[in-house]
């Protein structure tokens, strides 16, 4: 059966590139000055300020990131490279055979007929248990009877939640496991990574208060853990927020906070831009990558396509959810480094091992406009070409620092 | 599966844009699927708005000229067609499209054609000559804040007056080509597109 797969989908293969450059080639990127002065040289004006041919190199960039660019793709579901029995994957295959169809309906049967009631099932039990249980515990005294309770609370809970999703979860070098004393930052995909980090080691979660179900549970769970939930006004206050968060840390009875700095879900091919709020606190930061296999079900949550609900449903009718989990050794912020460069370096680590395109734009253009203000940088960059022939070499020397 | 079907490329319709631009079978596949991706309106064609939600485009100085180049005159939408045609003038020449029987007709992207697009970059309003105020709209584009009128204004004299050779103040498609002579447009102006 396996092999039926194979040879009907090995030469039906949806690439993921339409051009060849940029990461696989050899050949090193050249800076906007290279270009352009390559441009001028081969017109015959190395001295001129400006020439026709200078709009040549941004016109080709320009055409260049029309037919591919880094960004606009992380916020789209993985494509394959070949099917996996799953419609929602299908995107550019066709019919291919009536056996092959006999084999999609039988599965869908399979999914949608056995494996989604009982998940469904299976998660129902595990949320009403979690939500009794954590509220017997928070009503006994404050002790460490009950800090012991609500940790097995929590883990019994969430080892439910993840078999009703079928996630099959290998954890790595556990013995970078994070430690109280610090926040435990990973790249983003889904709302599912907090329960899967949660299976293995108790976290105290941070964000806003839901109302509905969402709030109920997250209600039922800071009664016996302190989690960090700040109603919808506080979240604006950055102050606030950074304060709540530093005594929690301070406090080594209390778990690791966890924290995803992306802000938002990204498709899990690239991690993108950190915020810096997590890095400028001064605490111990413990990096996590944590890594899908597309073949069994797309875990990328597309909040603009669909909601919480709807999600949840294709994410347990899909065959099962395969990760892995790998813990970094804790980073601390050098002599000298500020957050954000701090950020850039967990990123990248996180990125290195994960095996993720490490991108510095901001995963918010996901809904949001790219500011004007790199727009202007690029313009800088420009001029100072065309008035840096006249103002000498002084300029020369702070632009071999900038690269376009 | 059937309201799918409608949005699917049909057969005649990639043998038609074969023809029309010389791309091959596979580049006009994953070209459409790259269209698809940038049209979240979902109804076949592509806004300016589609094309400004790639962030890389959107900084680019001159990203909304480029960006107008798709758009026939006075449209404000794109359909595949079009979107091929404009890309098929940075589609490499091939070798064995050099020897061509010169009766035919002029592929897209040839070096006159390629030329004649980025001279059109500069030609706001389409009348085959870049006027003085057209040069000084351009560059303004690129440099952006950062350098003042006095200035531009030379340079944009400058730039004028070393291409004009008829005397009129403007810079007409002939004598782009002449400035640009001897730069390599084949290769500057070509993307490699995966096979």
């Amino acid at each position: 059966m396996v092999s039926l797969l194979q040879t009907c989908f090995s030469n039906l293969s949806c690439s993921r590139a339409v051009l060849s450059r940029g990461h696989n080639d050899k050949k090193p990127q050249l800076s906007l000055k290279q270009e352009i002065q390559e441009l001028r040289g081969c017109a015959g004006c190395l001295t001129s300020e400006f020439n026709l041919t200078d709009v040549l190199f941004f016109c080709r960039k320009a055409m260049e990131n029309v037919v591919d660019d880094d960004v606009t793709k992380r916020f789209s579901p993985q494509k394959l490279d070949s099917w996996n029995l799953l419609t929602r994957n299908n995107h550019n295959f066709c019919h291919i055979s009536l056996r092959l169809k006999v084999v999609w309906v039988l599965g869908l049967l399979l999914r949608y007929g056995v494996l989604l009631p009982l998940r469904v099932t299976l998660a129902i039990t595990g949320i009403c248990l979690f939500l009794v249980l954590s509220t017997l515990v928070g009503v006994l005294p404050n002790t460490r009877l009950r800090s012991c309770l609500s940790d097995k609370v929590h883990l019994m809970g969430c080892h439910i939640c993840v078999r009703s999703l079928s996630a099959i979860i290998t954890y790595h070098n556990r013995q970078n496991k994070p430690q109280n004393d610090g926040i435990c930052v990973a790249n983003h995909t889904t709302p599912i990574d907090g329960i899967i980090l949660a299976n293995d080691r108790c976290y105290s979660l941070v964000g806003q208060l839901h109302g509905g179900l969402l709030g109920m549970i997250q209600r039922a769970m800071v009664t016996s853990s302190p989690h960090i939930w700040f109603e919808r006004a506080e979240v604006k206050d950055r102050h606030l927020v950074a304060k709540r968060l530093i005594d929690h840390v301070a406090d080594k009875t209390k778990h690791p906070v966890l924290i995803f700095p992306e802000g938002t879900c990204i498709n899990n091919t690239s991690v993108m831009m950190f915020r810096k709020s997590s890095f400028e606190l001064g605490c111990t930061i413990y990096p996590v990558a944590i890594k899908y296999d597309p073949r069994f079900g797309d875990a990328f949550w597309n909040s603009s396509k669909f909601g919480l609900v709807r999600y949840l449903l294709r994410t347990m009718s899909s065959w099962a959810i395969v990760c892995s989990v790998w813990y970094l050794p804790p980073m601390n912020r050098k002599e000298g480094e500020d957050a954000v460069q701090f950020a850039n370096r967990v990123k990248s680590v996180i990125a290195a091992k994960g095996g993720f395109v490490d991108l510095k734009w901001d995963g918010g253009l996901k809904r949001a406009r790219v500011k004007e203000a790199f727009k202007e940088e690029q313009q800088e960059l420009y001029s100072r070409l065309v008035v840096g022939v006249s103002q000498g070499a002084d300029n020369a020397a702070s632009d071999s620092a900038k690269e376009s | 599966m059937g309201s799918r079907a409608s949005t699917l490329l049909r057969e005649e319709e990639i043998e038609e844009i074969k023809k029309e631009t010389g791309f091959s079978h596979s580049q006009i596949t994953r070209l459409y699927s790259r269209f698809t991706s940038l049209d979240k309106g979902e109804n076949g064609t592509l806004s300016r708005e589609d094309f400004q939600r790639i962030p890389e485009l959107a900084i680019n100085p001159l990203g909304d000229r480029i960006i107008n180049a798709f758009f026939p005159e006075g449209e404000d939408q794109v359909n595949f067609r079009g979107f091929m045609r404009t890309l098929a003038h940075f589609r490499p020449i091939e070798d064995n499209e050099k020897n061509k029987n010169p009766t035919a007709s002029e592929p897209l992207n040839s070096r006159s054609n390629k030329l004649l697009f980025a001279f059109r970059l500069y030609d706001l309003d389409r009348d085959d000559k870049i006027s003085r105020d057209e040069l000084l709209q351009v560059l303004r584009m690129m440099v952006g804040v950062n350098i003042s009128d006095e200035q531009l204004g030379s340079i944009a004299d400058r730039t004028i007056q070393e291409a004009d050779t008829n005397g009129d103040s403007c810079i007409s498609f002939q004598e782009f080509i002449k400035v640009l002579e001897k730069v390599d447009v084949e290769q500057k102006m070509s993307i490699r597109f995966l096979h």
